[in-house]
Protein backbone atom coordinates (compact mmCIF):
# COMPACT_ATOMS: atom_id res chain seq x y z
CA UNK A 1 0.00 0.00 0.00
CA UNK A 2 1.69 2.91 -1.35
CA UNK A 3 -0.38 5.82 1.14
CA UNK A 4 0.00 5.10 4.55
CA UNK A 5 -2.63 7.83 6.88
CA UNK A 6 -0.95 6.76 10.57
CA UNK A 7 -3.01 7.91 13.54
CA UNK A 8 0.07 7.61 15.91
CA UNK A 9 3.77 8.67 16.23
CA UNK A 10 4.97 5.30 17.21
CA UNK A 11 3.28 3.77 14.08
CA UNK A 12 4.57 7.05 11.65
CA UNK A 13 8.17 6.58 12.38
CA UNK A 14 7.59 2.49 12.23
CA UNK A 15 6.28 2.83 8.21
CA UNK A 16 9.32 5.58 7.41
CA UNK A 17 11.66 2.54 8.95
CA UNK A 18 10.20 0.43 6.79
CA UNK A 19 9.51 2.24 3.45
CA UNK A 20 12.35 4.58 3.86
CA UNK A 21 12.23 6.62 0.30
CA UNK A 22 8.51 7.28 1.39
CA UNK A 23 7.63 11.15 1.20
CA UNK A 24 6.01 12.92 4.70
CA UNK A 25 3.51 15.18 4.02
CA UNK A 26 1.17 17.21 6.33
CA UNK A 27 -0.49 19.80 4.52
CA UNK A 28 0.81 18.96 0.95
CA UNK A 29 0.68 22.68 -0.13
CA UNK A 30 4.40 22.07 -1.34
CA UNK A 31 4.81 18.61 -2.36
CA UNK A 32 1.51 18.97 -4.37
CA UNK A 33 2.84 21.82 -6.48
CA UNK A 34 6.21 19.78 -7.30
CA UNK A 35 3.58 16.70 -8.27
CA UNK A 36 1.19 18.57 -10.03
CA UNK A 37 4.29 19.77 -12.34
CA UNK A 38 5.84 16.26 -12.65
CA UNK A 39 8.77 17.35 -10.62
CA UNK A 40 8.43 14.96 -8.49
CA UNK A 41 6.31 11.43 -8.92
CA UNK A 42 6.29 9.82 -5.49
CA UNK A 43 5.78 6.12 -4.79
CA UNK A 44 4.98 6.34 -1.36
CA UNK A 45 3.70 8.27 1.09
CA UNK A 46 2.80 8.99 4.77
CA UNK A 47 0.30 11.37 5.95
CA UNK A 48 0.41 12.78 8.95
CA UNK A 49 -2.46 14.25 9.17
CA UNK A 50 -4.05 11.88 11.51
CA UNK A 51 -1.64 11.85 14.29
CA UNK A 52 -3.19 13.83 17.26
CA UNK A 53 -0.23 15.20 19.04
CA UNK A 54 0.75 16.72 15.89
CA UNK A 55 -2.52 18.91 15.71
CA UNK A 56 -1.99 19.74 18.92
CA UNK A 57 -0.54 23.42 20.93
CA UNK A 58 -0.48 24.31 23.96
CA UNK A 59 0.80 27.64 25.59
CA UNK A 60 2.81 26.46 28.85
CA UNK A 61 3.33 29.94 31.00
CA UNK A 62 4.78 28.30 34.34
CA UNK A 63 7.75 27.03 31.69
CA UNK A 64 7.63 29.93 29.97
CA UNK A 65 7.14 28.29 26.47
CA UNK A 66 4.84 27.29 23.60
CA UNK A 67 4.63 23.88 21.80
CA UNK A 68 3.12 23.48 18.22
CA UNK A 69 2.32 20.21 16.95
CA UNK A 70 3.64 19.90 13.34
CA UNK A 71 0.05 19.57 11.99
CA UNK A 72 -1.39 22.76 13.12
CA UNK A 73 -2.59 24.77 10.52
CA UNK A 74 -1.58 28.03 9.97
CA UNK A 75 -4.79 30.23 10.35
CA UNK A 76 -4.49 28.68 13.89
CA UNK A 77 -1.83 30.78 15.07
CA UNK A 78 -3.33 33.87 12.83
CA UNK A 79 -5.88 34.78 15.80
CA UNK A 80 -6.58 34.00 19.37
CA UNK A 81 -4.37 32.87 22.08
CA UNK A 82 -1.67 31.59 19.69
CA UNK A 83 -1.60 34.96 18.30
CA UNK A 84 -1.11 36.46 21.74
CA UNK A 85 1.25 34.70 22.95
CA UNK A 86 3.31 34.62 19.57
CA UNK A 87 2.91 38.08 17.76
CA UNK A 88 5.60 37.58 15.44
CA UNK A 89 4.32 33.85 14.77
CA UNK A 90 0.46 35.28 13.97
CA UNK A 91 2.33 38.24 11.71
CA UNK A 92 4.43 35.93 9.78
CA UNK A 93 1.33 33.55 9.78
CA UNK A 94 -0.93 35.79 8.09
CA UNK A 95 1.53 36.38 5.03
CA UNK A 96 1.54 32.73 4.10
CA UNK A 97 0.23 32.34 0.50
CA UNK A 98 -3.81 32.64 1.02
CA UNK A 99 -6.57 31.72 3.59
CA UNK A 100 -7.02 28.22 1.56
CA UNK A 101 -3.06 27.68 1.95
CA UNK A 102 -2.83 28.61 5.64
CA UNK A 103 -5.75 26.41 6.38
CA UNK A 104 -3.73 23.41 5.17
CA UNK A 105 -0.31 24.84 5.59
CA UNK A 106 1.68 24.31 9.16
CA UNK A 107 4.93 24.84 10.61
CA UNK A 108 6.09 20.52 10.28
CA UNK A 109 6.01 21.67 6.15
CA UNK A 110 7.67 24.49 6.09
CA UNK A 111 10.95 22.49 8.54
CA UNK A 112 10.78 19.95 6.48
CA UNK A 113 11.09 21.87 3.09
CA UNK A 114 13.30 23.97 4.69
CA UNK A 115 13.18 26.79 2.08
CA UNK A 116 15.41 30.11 3.39
CA UNK A 117 11.76 31.83 2.42
CA UNK A 118 9.77 29.56 4.30
CA UNK A 119 7.75 32.22 6.35
CA UNK A 120 7.79 31.05 9.75
CA UNK A 121 11.50 29.92 9.65
CA UNK A 122 12.64 33.75 10.85
CA UNK A 123 10.23 33.96 13.74
CA UNK A 124 11.64 30.66 14.97
CA UNK A 125 15.79 31.50 14.67
CA UNK A 126 14.59 34.77 15.99
CA UNK A 127 12.99 32.81 18.94
CA UNK A 128 15.05 30.13 19.28
CA UNK A 129 12.54 27.95 18.67
CA UNK A 130 13.65 23.76 19.53
CA UNK A 131 12.62 21.29 16.74
CA UNK A 132 11.23 17.87 18.24
CA UNK A 133 12.34 15.22 15.73
CA UNK A 134 11.65 11.19 16.02
CA UNK A 135 12.37 8.13 14.86
CA UNK A 136 11.56 4.45 15.71
CA UNK A 137 13.80 4.26 18.44
CA UNK A 138 15.19 7.93 19.09
CA UNK A 139 13.80 11.03 20.05
CA UNK A 140 16.11 14.33 20.17
CA UNK A 141 15.73 18.01 19.77
CA UNK A 142 17.67 20.10 17.47
CA UNK A 143 17.85 24.14 18.19
CA UNK A 144 16.59 25.94 15.12
CA UNK A 145 20.05 26.99 14.36
CA UNK A 146 21.23 24.07 14.37
CA UNK A 147 18.54 22.70 12.15
CA UNK A 148 18.51 24.27 9.15
CA UNK A 149 21.49 23.22 7.37
CA UNK A 150 21.13 25.03 3.73
CA UNK A 151 18.83 25.37 0.78
CA UNK A 152 15.87 22.96 1.62
CA UNK A 153 18.42 21.30 3.74
CA UNK A 154 18.21 20.65 7.34
CA UNK A 155 19.63 18.06 9.86
CA UNK A 156 16.75 15.81 10.14
CA UNK A 157 17.50 12.26 9.58
CA UNK A 158 16.07 9.97 6.50
CA UNK A 159 14.20 8.09 9.36
CA UNK A 160 13.16 10.90 11.62
CA UNK A 161 9.60 12.89 11.23
CA UNK A 162 9.37 16.11 12.93
CA UNK A 163 6.62 16.47 15.70
CA UNK A 164 6.60 19.93 16.59
CA UNK A 165 8.84 23.17 17.70
CA UNK A 166 8.88 24.49 20.90
CA UNK A 167 9.16 28.33 21.34
CA UNK A 168 10.34 30.64 24.57
CA UNK A 169 8.17 33.27 24.74
CA UNK A 170 9.79 36.61 24.96
CA UNK A 171 9.26 39.30 27.53
CA UNK A 172 9.34 42.26 25.18
CA UNK A 173 8.48 43.30 21.70
CA UNK A 174 8.36 40.91 18.40
CA UNK A 175 7.66 41.65 15.02
CA UNK A 176 7.96 39.88 11.51
CA UNK A 177 7.86 42.02 8.56
CA UNK A 178 7.94 40.52 4.86
CA UNK A 179 8.50 41.87 1.57
CA UNK A 180 6.91 40.85 -1.82
CA UNK A 181 6.21 41.64 -5.17
CA UNK A 182 2.58 41.88 -4.61
CA UNK A 183 0.78 42.58 -1.26
CA UNK A 184 -0.89 39.11 -1.30
CA UNK A 185 -0.30 35.62 -2.36
CA UNK A 186 3.58 36.18 -2.76
CA UNK A 187 7.19 34.12 -1.69
CA UNK A 188 8.99 36.41 0.13
CA UNK A 189 11.80 38.26 -1.61
CA UNK A 190 12.66 39.42 2.10
CA UNK A 191 11.73 39.39 5.54
CA UNK A 192 12.78 39.59 9.07
CA UNK A 193 11.56 38.86 12.14
CA UNK A 194 12.90 41.16 15.00
CA UNK A 195 12.44 39.92 19.19
CA UNK A 196 13.59 42.26 22.45
CA UNK A 197 13.90 39.29 25.52
CA UNK A 198 15.40 40.72 28.47
CA UNK A 199 16.01 44.42 26.93
CA UNK A 200 18.15 42.47 24.36
CA UNK A 201 17.39 42.36 20.53
CA UNK A 202 17.74 39.50 18.47
CA UNK A 203 16.95 39.55 14.39
CA UNK A 204 16.79 36.78 11.66
CA UNK A 205 16.50 37.97 8.17
CA UNK A 206 14.58 35.38 6.02
CA UNK A 207 14.80 34.65 2.00
CA UNK A 208 18.54 36.85 1.79
CA UNK A 209 20.84 33.97 2.32
CA UNK A 210 21.63 30.21 2.01
CA UNK A 211 20.05 29.89 5.70
CA UNK A 212 17.84 31.99 7.69
CA UNK A 213 20.64 34.23 8.93
CA UNK A 214 20.78 35.69 12.88
CA UNK A 215 22.13 39.20 12.20
CA UNK A 216 24.69 38.11 15.32
CA UNK A 217 26.86 40.82 15.09
CA UNK A 218 24.06 43.47 14.10
CA UNK A 219 22.31 41.98 17.65
CA UNK A 220 25.53 42.94 19.65
CA UNK A 221 26.35 46.50 18.40
CA UNK A 222 22.18 47.55 19.52
CA UNK A 223 22.70 45.85 22.82
CA UNK A 224 25.74 47.34 23.20
CA UNK A 225 23.95 50.99 22.49
CA UNK A 226 20.84 49.87 24.32
CA UNK A 227 17.25 49.76 23.64
CA UNK A 228 17.01 53.11 25.39
CA UNK A 229 19.21 54.64 23.09
CA UNK A 230 17.45 54.10 19.95
CA UNK A 231 16.72 57.06 17.77
CA UNK A 232 15.98 57.19 13.87
CA UNK A 233 19.34 57.26 13.30
CA UNK A 234 20.64 54.38 15.52
CA UNK A 235 17.57 52.40 14.04
CA UNK A 236 18.79 53.59 10.65
CA UNK A 237 22.64 52.28 11.26
CA UNK A 238 20.94 49.13 12.34
CA UNK A 239 19.75 48.55 9.57
CA UNK A 240 22.94 49.36 7.49
CA UNK A 241 24.37 46.16 9.62
CA UNK A 242 21.65 44.13 9.17
CA UNK A 243 22.09 44.56 5.32
CA UNK A 244 26.02 44.01 5.90
CA UNK A 245 25.22 40.89 7.20
CA UNK A 246 22.69 39.31 4.61
CA UNK A 247 23.90 37.41 1.98
CA UNK A 248 21.47 37.72 -0.95
CA UNK A 249 21.73 35.82 -4.40
CA UNK A 250 20.14 36.95 -7.65
CA UNK A 251 17.68 34.59 -8.80
CA UNK A 252 14.14 34.75 -10.66
CA UNK A 253 12.41 36.39 -7.83
CA UNK A 254 14.53 39.60 -7.24
CA UNK A 255 18.19 40.66 -7.33
CA UNK A 256 21.09 40.47 -4.63
CA UNK A 257 21.04 44.31 -4.05
CA UNK A 258 17.73 45.06 -3.67
CA UNK A 259 17.26 42.44 -0.98
CA UNK A 260 19.92 43.74 0.54
CA UNK A 261 18.18 47.02 0.45
CA UNK A 262 14.82 45.85 1.38
CA UNK A 263 16.00 43.73 4.65
CA UNK A 264 18.36 46.97 5.83
CA UNK A 265 14.78 48.86 5.43
CA UNK A 266 12.68 45.86 7.54
CA UNK A 267 15.14 45.41 10.18
CA UNK A 268 15.19 49.60 10.82
CA UNK A 269 11.33 49.72 11.07
CA UNK A 270 10.69 46.52 13.22
CA UNK A 271 13.33 48.02 15.88
CA UNK A 272 11.66 51.83 15.54
CA UNK A 273 8.40 49.62 15.86
CA UNK A 274 9.80 47.65 18.89
CA UNK A 275 11.16 50.87 21.27
CA UNK A 276 8.06 53.07 19.72
CA UNK A 277 5.48 51.03 21.33
CA UNK B 1 5.18 2.34 -12.34
CA UNK B 2 4.03 2.73 -8.85
CA UNK B 3 1.05 1.02 -7.64
CA UNK B 4 -2.57 1.86 -8.13
CA UNK B 5 -4.63 2.63 -5.11
CA UNK B 6 -8.34 1.81 -4.28
CA UNK B 7 -9.81 3.83 -1.85
CA UNK B 8 -13.01 5.37 -0.70
CA UNK B 9 -13.45 9.47 -0.31
CA UNK B 10 -16.63 11.08 1.46
CA UNK B 11 -18.02 13.85 -0.94
CA UNK B 12 -21.40 15.53 0.14
CA UNK B 13 -22.20 13.09 2.72
CA UNK B 14 -21.55 10.69 0.23
CA UNK B 15 -18.99 7.44 -0.10
CA UNK B 16 -17.30 7.31 -3.25
CA UNK B 17 -15.34 5.11 -4.47
CA UNK B 18 -11.59 5.45 -6.60
CA UNK B 19 -10.44 2.63 -8.22
CA UNK B 20 -6.94 2.03 -10.15
CA UNK B 21 -5.61 5.34 -9.55
CA UNK B 22 -2.05 6.80 -9.09
CA UNK B 23 -1.27 8.17 -5.33
CA UNK B 24 -0.05 11.32 -6.68
CA UNK B 25 -3.17 12.48 -7.98
CA UNK B 26 -4.99 15.42 -6.59
CA UNK B 27 -8.43 15.59 -5.28
CA UNK B 28 -9.33 18.30 -7.55
CA UNK B 29 -8.25 15.31 -10.35
CA UNK B 30 -9.50 13.06 -8.91
CA UNK B 31 -12.93 14.84 -8.41
CA UNK B 32 -13.22 16.20 -12.02
CA UNK B 33 -11.93 13.48 -13.93
CA UNK B 34 -12.74 10.49 -11.84
CA UNK B 35 -16.14 10.95 -9.73
CA UNK B 36 -17.92 13.37 -12.62
CA UNK B 37 -17.44 16.30 -10.19
CA UNK B 38 -16.33 19.15 -12.59
CA UNK B 39 -17.54 21.88 -10.58
CA UNK B 40 -14.32 22.86 -8.74
CA UNK B 41 -11.70 24.44 -11.72
CA UNK B 42 -8.70 23.78 -12.54
CA UNK B 43 -6.62 26.73 -13.31
CA UNK B 44 -3.04 27.04 -11.69
CA UNK B 45 -2.74 24.01 -10.18
CA UNK B 46 -0.49 25.58 -7.50
CA UNK B 47 -2.89 27.24 -5.11
CA UNK B 48 -2.74 30.56 -6.23
CA UNK B 49 -5.99 30.82 -8.00
CA UNK B 50 -8.52 29.19 -5.38
CA UNK B 51 -10.77 28.28 -8.22
CA UNK B 52 -10.84 24.72 -7.15
CA UNK B 53 -11.66 25.60 -3.41
CA UNK B 54 -13.73 22.31 -2.10
CA UNK B 55 -14.15 22.33 1.78
CA UNK B 56 -11.86 19.23 4.02
CA UNK B 57 -13.19 19.18 7.27
CA UNK B 58 -14.79 22.21 7.15
CA UNK B 59 -12.19 23.85 6.05
CA UNK B 60 -11.56 25.71 2.98
CA UNK B 61 -8.80 24.60 1.07
CA UNK B 62 -7.64 24.63 -2.54
CA UNK B 63 -8.13 20.44 -3.88
CA UNK B 64 -5.50 20.89 -6.26
CA UNK B 65 -3.12 20.58 -3.32
CA UNK B 66 -4.72 18.05 -1.92
CA UNK B 67 -3.38 14.36 -2.26
CA UNK B 68 -6.42 12.12 -2.48
CA UNK B 69 -5.62 9.35 -1.41
CA UNK B 70 -4.59 10.69 1.74
CA UNK B 71 -7.91 12.70 1.84
CA UNK B 72 -9.50 9.48 2.90
CA UNK B 73 -11.74 9.70 6.28
CA UNK B 74 -12.54 13.20 5.85
CA UNK B 75 -16.08 14.83 5.18
CA UNK B 76 -15.23 16.57 1.55
CA UNK B 77 -17.77 19.26 0.43
CA UNK B 78 -17.81 20.32 -3.30
CA UNK B 79 -19.67 22.87 -5.42
CA UNK B 80 -22.47 20.85 -6.34
CA UNK B 81 -23.11 19.85 -2.82
CA UNK B 82 -24.41 23.09 -1.42
CA UNK B 83 -27.93 22.77 -2.96
CA UNK B 84 -28.30 19.22 -4.05
CA UNK B 85 -31.79 19.49 -5.35
CA UNK B 86 -30.28 21.74 -8.33
CA UNK B 87 -31.35 24.95 -7.03
CA UNK B 88 -29.02 28.38 -6.58
CA UNK B 89 -28.05 29.25 -3.09
CA UNK B 90 -28.28 32.73 -1.61
CA UNK B 91 -24.72 32.76 -2.93
CA UNK B 92 -24.88 31.94 -6.15
CA UNK B 93 -28.65 34.05 -6.73
CA UNK B 94 -26.49 37.38 -6.05
CA UNK B 95 -23.69 36.53 -8.35
CA UNK B 96 -26.35 36.06 -10.83
CA UNK B 97 -28.55 39.11 -10.14
CA UNK B 98 -25.45 41.83 -8.98
CA UNK B 99 -23.50 40.14 -12.60
CA UNK B 100 -20.63 39.40 -10.25
CA UNK B 101 -20.25 36.49 -12.91
CA UNK B 102 -18.67 37.22 -16.39
CA UNK B 103 -16.63 34.35 -17.48
CA UNK B 104 -17.46 32.42 -14.69
CA UNK B 105 -13.94 29.93 -13.98
CA UNK B 106 -13.39 31.24 -11.01
CA UNK B 107 -17.18 31.29 -9.47
CA UNK B 108 -17.51 28.01 -7.69
CA UNK B 109 -14.41 28.72 -5.77
CA UNK B 110 -15.80 32.58 -5.01
CA UNK B 111 -19.15 30.85 -3.94
CA UNK B 112 -17.43 28.41 -1.71
CA UNK B 113 -15.24 31.27 -0.33
CA UNK B 114 -18.25 33.36 0.18
CA UNK B 115 -20.52 30.64 1.82
CA UNK B 116 -17.45 29.99 3.94
CA UNK B 117 -16.69 33.08 5.15
CA UNK B 118 -20.35 33.99 5.93
CA UNK B 119 -20.61 30.48 7.83
CA UNK B 120 -18.32 31.79 10.09
CA UNK B 121 -19.01 35.41 9.90
CA UNK B 122 -22.16 36.84 9.66
CA UNK B 123 -21.25 40.32 9.38
CA UNK B 124 -17.84 40.37 7.92
CA UNK B 125 -16.44 44.33 7.72
CA UNK B 126 -15.08 45.13 3.86
CA UNK B 127 -11.46 44.36 5.25
CA UNK B 128 -12.72 40.89 6.19
CA UNK B 129 -14.11 40.43 3.04
CA UNK B 130 -11.45 40.75 1.11
CA UNK B 131 -9.34 38.95 3.36
CA UNK B 132 -11.58 35.99 3.15
CA UNK B 133 -11.60 36.32 -0.78
CA UNK B 134 -7.51 37.36 -1.22
CA UNK B 135 -7.09 33.60 -1.85
CA UNK B 136 -9.56 33.65 -4.98
CA UNK B 137 -8.64 35.69 -8.44
CA UNK B 138 -10.86 36.43 -10.73
CA UNK B 139 -9.97 38.40 -13.72
CA UNK B 140 -13.04 39.66 -15.24
CA UNK B 141 -14.73 41.56 -13.08
CA UNK B 142 -12.34 43.44 -10.78
CA UNK B 143 -13.86 42.42 -8.12
CA UNK B 144 -16.88 45.29 -7.62
CA UNK B 145 -19.63 43.20 -8.38
CA UNK B 146 -17.97 40.07 -6.48
CA UNK B 147 -18.09 42.45 -3.40
CA UNK B 148 -21.62 43.78 -4.28
CA UNK B 149 -22.98 40.01 -4.01
CA UNK B 150 -21.10 39.30 -0.88
CA UNK B 151 -23.02 42.70 0.66
CA UNK B 152 -26.32 41.83 -1.19
CA UNK B 153 -26.15 38.67 0.54
CA UNK B 154 -25.60 39.54 4.16
CA UNK B 155 -28.40 42.96 3.94
CA UNK B 156 -30.82 39.63 2.46
CA UNK B 157 -29.51 37.49 5.32
CA UNK B 158 -30.00 40.21 8.20
CA UNK B 159 -33.14 41.51 6.43
CA UNK B 160 -34.56 37.86 6.34
CA UNK B 161 -33.43 37.46 9.74
CA UNK B 162 -34.87 40.12 11.66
Amino acid sequence: MPVFIPSSLTDATRLLSNNPSAHLVTGGTDLMVEVNFNHRHPETVISLRKIPEFQHWNIDNKSGVVHIGSSVPYATMEHGELAQALPALAEAARTVGSPQIRAAGSLGGNLGTCSPAGDSLPVLSALNAIVHLHSETTSRSVPFAEFMVGPKRNSRLPNEIISGVTIPLTNGWQGYAKVGVRNAMVISVASVCLAIHDGNVRVALGSVGPTIIRGSESEAWINSVGLENVTPSVAQEFGERVRAESRPIDDHRSTAEYRRHAVGVLATRLLLRGVQR
Amino acid sequence: MSELEHYTLTINGEDRHVSDAWIGESLLYVLRERLGLPGSKGACEQGECGSCTVYVDNAAVCSCLIMAATAVGTQIATVEGLNQDGSLTDVQQAFVSEGAVQCGFCTPGLVMAVHHLLDHNETPNEQEIKEALSGNICRCTGYGRIFAAVDSVISIRKSTAS
